[in-house]
């Protein structure tokens, strides 16, 4: 088995808090992984440090094969981990078809000069960024609201377009922080095919998410956490019947049932 | 509706016919007033890359206003033989050094005040960062008030006199030129240099704005965070915003220095800057025909109200009621006001009438 994300022993405080203990995620190359857990488990917490938005204290971190160090965040980007926000976070004021532009930054190069200067290398480098960035929109399905501002797109949109605005990146790992919050049950069955259409395209989806159904019918693996620490880590299947994990998350949800 | 290139032509030759109009009606007073309105769309051009575009609020703009200037002062005036033995042994009578040169030392050098400054508050935001800012615009403009000693570099609070005119092509633009039997003054030939370089700045502003660079600035204004997660290296790119607006108003203060022959530190208040940034802000952030009108309406409209006000009150009263300077303050707040209550995004902002 192969992992492309291979996360060993992370922990992280914030004052007396200890947001991440010794958890460990392991993702496989080309799956679906779920991250789930209660609120407050940490798992927003993992993905600002394996993204590197925040120092963790202590632990490894192995992508695709490497070391490698999640200290600044457009290295980490750079290096093929995208993510999106769990609080849509587009650059409000640009339009659609912008957001998805600045996507293309760490894999483009035009300088201050060549800019000034209009060189044809310039030229040519944005005309190739808007047209991935307009193929990006195609295939999240909002091509047709490529000029609108991205504020006055519909809520579903947005969560699309910060999609296609970090597949823009090229990554080799998608971070989905709870990217079906909000939606009613249509948009979420499009959520799903557009996973999986992106998951098919051999990009790696790593994605917290509270919807359980939305998440066992979707997930090759599942990772849970609990107060920072991973409580179980399997199957769908497997970890739907494990009792620590009943005990901490489901049961309540099957109480409810 | 006209095309873009005829409207364009248009406002050219609208562009160069301002001088003489102003020249015909009001004199050579008229047309510094709008060798002045060309110089502060420059500098407020300068600032919006880093105001409208990267979002980094600066109210200490006029430090590198003053930079460039006292730079050309330097370079282009006999006072450094006067003040220092060992140049008067090598340039007897100054270094009048060309503009050619000074001009892009004078950008170069505000740049790199600009990465000065901006290198110890990137981490600040918003509020946090204009006071920093505010502090650092003060401090430049305390330094040239007090540099004349222990040695005179900046001549203190009687500032640089005799600073060179530029010249084209060895000919002075300090005195009028003859051309083809009509005399063109020197108010005249500045504003056409100035006019030829804002829209040379205009040109490198709206280039940078369509670009990677400017994309990027903008995503950082719009939410730092995500910008960083896109792979935007937001350290740097600030930093570019701080030298390259930087750089405007250092070049811009070198014209100014050569305009005027003459430059003190209190050219360089913090007044200054909040007109700077009250031109940007009513134009509209981040949109470059705006910041042009807002530059345009705020250098010229309180020269309108003081050539004007004064012979209608005679009209109307028969006499002079209140002073002139009252009355233009009060109407130069009240439109500020009005502007911020209907037009909070400026009076041009982007996206409107377009």
């Amino acid at each position: 088995m192969t992992f492309l994300l291979d996360l060993q022993r992370v922990s992280k405080s914030f004052g007396g808090i200890r947001a991440l203990n010794n958890a460990s995620l392991q993702v496989s190359k080309g799956s679906i992984t779920g991250l789930i857990g209660p609120n407050g488990a940490g798992k927003t917490s993992f993905f600002n440090v394996l993204t590197g938005l925040y120092q963790a204290d202590e632990g490894e971190f192995l992508f695709n094969g490497q070391a490698y160090n999640p200290h600044a965040v457009d290295q980490v980007l750079k290096a093929g981990i995208a993510r999106t926000f769990q609080n849509i976070r587009l650059f409000k004021e640009m339009s659609v078809l912008e957001n998805v532009m600045v996507g293309r930054h760490t894999r483009t190069s035009a300088g201050l000069m060549a800019t000034i200067f209009k060189t044809a290398a310039q030229q040519l480098e944005e005309q190739q960024i808007r047209d991935e960035a307009l193929k990006k929109l195609d295939y999240v399905g909002i091509e047709p609201f490529a000029h609108l501002q991205a504020k006055n797109l519909s809520y579903g949109a947005q969560r699309r377009l910060e999609i296609a605005r970090a597949l823009a990146t090229d990554p080799l790992l998608l971070a989905l922080d709870e990217p079906a919050a909000g939606m009613n049950q249509t948009e979420k069955k499009e959520l799903q095919f557009l996973l999986e259409k992106i998951r098919r395209d051999g990009v790696t989806i790593l994605m917290i998410e509270h919807d359980v159904r939305l998440v066992m019918g979707l997930c090759d693996d599942i990772t849970v956490l609990d107060e920072g620490r991973v409580i179980a880590t399997g199957k769908p299947d497997n970890v739907r019947h494990d009792p620590a994990v009943i005990e901490a998350y489901l049961g309540v949800a099957q109480h409810g049932d | 509706m006209m095309s873009k290139n005829q409207q364009l032509s248009i406002l050219a030759v609208f562009a160069c016919a301002v001088p003489w109009l102003a020249l015909s009606i009001g004199g050579n007073y008229w047309v510094r007033v709008f060798d002045f309105a060309l110089l502060y769309a420059f500098l407020a051009l300068g600032l919006n890359i880093v105001v409208g575009f990267a979002g980094l609020l600066d109210l200490g703009y006029v430090a590198f206003y003053a930079v460039g200037a006292y730079c050309a002062g330097l370079l282009a005036s006999p006072h450094l033989p006067h003040a220092f033995e060992l140049i008067r042994g090598v340039f007897p009578t100054g270094l009048h050094t060309n503009y050619l040169f000074i001009v892009p030392i004078a950008g170069l050098l505000a740049a790199c005040f600009g990465v000065l400054l901006g290198a110890p508050t990137l981490k600040l935001r918003g509020d946090y960062l204009a006071i920093v800012t505010l502090g650092f615009g003060e401090i430049i403009r305390i330094f040239l008030n007090n540099l004349d000693r222990p040695i005179n570099l900046t001549n203190g609070p009687k500032g640089i006199n005799g600073i060179d005119p530029m010249s084209v092509s060895g000919k002075s633009l300090g005195k009028a030129w003859h051309f083809v039997g009509m005399d063109i003054p020197s108010v005249v030939l500045y504003y056409y240099v100035f006019l030829l370089l804002v829209c040379l700045v205009i040109l490198i502003c709206a280039r940078l704005q369509h670009s990677r660079i400017g994309r990027a600035w903008i995503a950082i204004r719009e939410d730092e965070i995500a910008a960083k997660a896109m792979g935007i290296n937001t350290r740097n790119l600030k930093l570019l915003a701080f030298a390259i607006g930087a750089s405007f108003g250092g070049v811009a203060g070198a014209l100014f220095a050569s305009f005027q022959g003459f430059i003190s530190p209190e050219s360089f208040s913090l007044s200054e800057s909040v007109v700077i940034l009250a031109m940007v802000v009513l134009g509209g952030m981040g949109h470059i025909p705006g910041v042009i009108i807002g530059s345009l309406i705020l250098a010229i409209f309180p020269e309108f109200l003081r050539a004007t006000l004064v012979p209608v009150q005679h009209f109307l009263f028969g006499k002079i009621l209140v002073d002139a300077e009252i009355i233009r303050q009060f109407i130069y707040g009240c439109v500020l006001i009005l502007v911020i209550r209907f037009r909070p995004e400026g009076i041009w902002p982007k996206g409107k009438f377009a």
